[in-house]
């Protein structure tokens, strides 16, 4: 028996609705974790109800930060089903499209693993290729799993479907080459070129023969400008490109954002290069659904950071800065922020191993913590389930024994923080993602962030 | 004195933080006195027989695997001149599989190893994923890691496993041992990385390294190691809570 979508669309709202009012979380899955259990394909059904179809992006890092960027830049004129809290499984789409009733427009960010399935049911008009870099092993698989899974989703779009992918990665700049109507962005400034290939750096080698790339520029993990002397696999001709970069330490970044309808100045409230690589994802996707370069200008340049990912709430007299790791190429970044920055005297890291963190905490050594040592960091604070794993990282990394504490409860790390910072100072806390929530919901109890279903809503 | 340490395929073999190993014996050979070197070994370079106490191969994903496999197979032979003479290995997840005679994978495809451990991997259906703790009674101690393979490995006569499973799926999932050990040659499926939160079996396998040169391995005196231990003691209890069944 197959029940009406309208009875479905119900009894699942109903659901959310207690799990808020019962206070168990934001219910931002579970209206559509019980439509996904009372019948799969309604979702597909849901989905063609949207007028202006839907758009998918996906990507290891930056899925929430690029589509929060695109909602900024359609802004209030366009009516969403978009999951901006981030749950963003099969369940997490459909509780987003239960949500919006009378939404124009689907707008999701889609897990890795998740986007085969989730192109299947929702036949979308665009499809959004940011980055892929090794992450969470235990979950995903190895990298060329993932880019094998996406190569196969991306044939099975429908034709006149827009894929639009980062060219300086050379997993998904080959994928424009077998597209029709493939758009390619990436970055063309090598003064911000890293000197070498980090530790943790992936797709090293041709993807065609195997030969070590030959790299021109590498601006994030492997992103950058490469090319395979064996058999000239290269990177692909760029239709959205940024140059000109300037980064102003945490508060901004800058840059030339060159398209084949004319070049603006973009002024991001966010840093670092791979906030450019989100901005130029989002101006992408937008400019191949005919929004205007003024529009996605405005909004790119009004967009404000997604939770978490890089958040600085007041606590009295001390601030807390929240950046959000975790993989090995996201938290180099974080790192290379922070250094750009001014590196904050005390440091707060939270590993937990929950499943939407990674149960495998090898990762960590793969990250590039030693900059940190290097430019000022005094002491650490080591959080979460693992924590001991982490002062591990630390001290074998060369950081004096001395200063590192383990304080697992993260209340009890939040106040030893606090209390080594210096009234007036900062507090930087990188935590894993459950973490994040978990040490969020600390500060908000203390009456300093509203809850993220809150901001999100 | 220097402890020599050769690092096979670091470009390519690297994903399990293999450098966490590195670091940790560079660490521990200090404390005591020695210095530790750190040379690479990649594809076409010599395997400088003679020359290195401890031989040390990380994993790799499949695709890098495949592309060294070749490489490994021809060093084969040096290798295990150098282990005749009392060289040091230590494997870990890919590196262990291509310690053994042959890795087959999904397609039935044969990838070459280095033949130094008696032991042949074949690729399963479902990938063996978790935490995982073993009892080594031949040191009267636990290993505690993570694993993450599809392949089987299937120890032939002879093989002594480096311990008994007490949680997690272990070299094939049903036979209960895990990883391999033949005199001072190790191989694990255990990253994590595995030295770290094993302070007892890093020790071991330096002191075995320095053996290569001593003649006899030397005592080290022991290091204060709590927080490795209360590192230890969290992921054994993982392991136990949500390691993987067979």
């Amino acid at each position: 028996m197959r029940l009406p979508l309208k009875a479905e669309i119900f009894a699942a709202r109903a659901v959310g609705g207690l799990s808020r009012l019962a206070g168990t979380g934001g219910g931002t899955t579970i209206p559509g974790k019980l439509l996904w259990k009372l019948d799969p394909d309604a979702i597909d059904r849901l989905a063609g109800r949207l007028p202006r179809g839907s758009v998918l992006i996906s990507a290891t890092n930056g899925k929430t930060t690029t589509a929060a960027m695109v909602a900024e830049i359609l802004g209030n004129e366009t009516r969403l089903a978009h999951n901006r809290a981030g749950a963003n499984l099969v369940s997490g789409v459909a509780s987003a499209l239960l949500d919006a009733e009378r939404a124009e427009l689907g707008l999701f960010e889609v897990d890795e693993a998740a986007l085969p399935e989730v192109a299947r049911r929702l036949r979308p008009r665009a499809v959004c290729l940011v980055n892929l870099f090794r992450d969470q092993l235990d979950r995903y698989g190895e990298l060329e799993l993932v880019a094998g899974r996406w190569r196969a989703a991306v044939r099975t779009l429908d034709p006149e479907a827009s894929v639009v992918v980062n060219g300086d990665d050379p997993q998904l700049g080959d994928l424009a080459s077998e597209r029709e109507r493939a758009v390619v962005f990436g970055l063309d400034d090598v003064r911000w070129s890293r000197p070498s290939l980090q530790h943790a750096a992936d797709s090293k080698y041709c993807i065609r023969c195997g030969t070590p790339y030959e790299f021109a520029a590498v601006y994030v993990g492997h992103l950058g400008d490469y090319r395979c002397p064996a058999c000239g696999h290269a990177h692909p001709r760029l239709d959205v490109v940024a140059r000109n970069v300037e980064l102003a330490g945490l508060d901004s970044a800058s840059f030339d954002l060159e398209t084949r309808k004319g070049t603006r100045r973009v002024r991001l409230r966010v840093p670092g290069l791979y906030n450019v690589y989100n901005a130029l994802a989002a101006a992408a996707l937008t400019q191949t659904m005919e929004v205007g370069l003024e529009q996605i200008q405005t909004g790119l340049e009004r967009f404000s950071p997604a939770f978490g990912r890089f958040e600085r709430i007041t606590l009295g007299d001390r601030s807390v800065l929240m950046l959000l790791i975790k993989n090995p190429a996201g938290a180099n970044e974080v790192v290379r922020t922070l250094v750009d920055a001014g590196v904050p005297p005390v440091l707060l890291v939270a590993l937990n191993d929950g499943i939407a963190d990674g149960r495998d905490v090898s990762w960590i050594w793969d990250v590039d913590f030693e900059p940190l040592f290097e430019h000022g960091l005094e002491r650490l604070v080591a959080s979460g389930d693992r924590a001991a794993e982490l002062a591990l990282r630390f001290r074998y990394g060369g950081f004096p024994a001395e200063r590192i504490e383990v304080v697992p409860s993260f209340g009890d790390a939040l106040d030893r923080g606090l209390e080594l910072t210096s009234a007036g100072g900062e507090l930087a806390v990188l935590p894993t993602y459950t973490a994040m929530l978990a040490l969020r919901r600390i500060v908000s109890e203390r009456g300093f962030v509203r809850p993220y279903w809150e901001r999100a809503a | 004195m220097k402890i020599r340490v050769g690092h096979l395929y670091p470009d390519y073999l690297n994903i399990y933080a293999d450098r966490g190993n590195i670091a940790v014996l560079a660490q521990r050979a200090a404390r005591r006195g020695y210095d530790l070197e750190v040379c690479a070994i990649g594809v076409g370079d010599d395997a400088r027989v003679g020359e290195i106490d401890l031989y040390y191969i990380g994993g790799g994903q499949d695709r890098e695997q495949a592309l060294i496999a070749p490489d490994i197979a021809g060093k084969g032979p040096g290798l295990g001149e150098a282990v005749a003479a009392g060289a040091a290995v230590l494997a870990v997840c890919g590196g262990y599989q291509l310690l053994g005679s042959s890795y087959r994978d999904r397609q039935g495809a044969e990838l070459p190893g280095s033949g130094l451990l008696p032991l042949h991997t074949v690729a399963g259906e479902r990938r063996m994923i978790g935490d995982v703790l073993l009892q080594c009674e031949w040191a009267g101690r636990t290993l505690a890691g993570f694993e993450n393979h599809i392949g089987r490995t299937h120890l032939e006569g002879g093989a002594e496993p480096l311990g008994r499973v007490l949680a997690g799926f272990g070299n094939d999932g049903s036979s209960g041992f895990e990883g391999c050990r033949v005199g001072r040659v190790v191989g694990t499926y255990l990253h994590g990385p595995l030295l770290p939160r094993n302070p007892w079996f890093a020790d071991w396998i330096l002191a075995e390294a320095a053996a290569h040169q001593l003649g006899e391995p030397p005592v080290l005196e022991p290091l204060n190691d709590e927080l490795e231990l209360l590192a230890h003691s969290v992921s054994a209890e993982r392991a136990r809570t949500r390691g993987g069944r067979y």
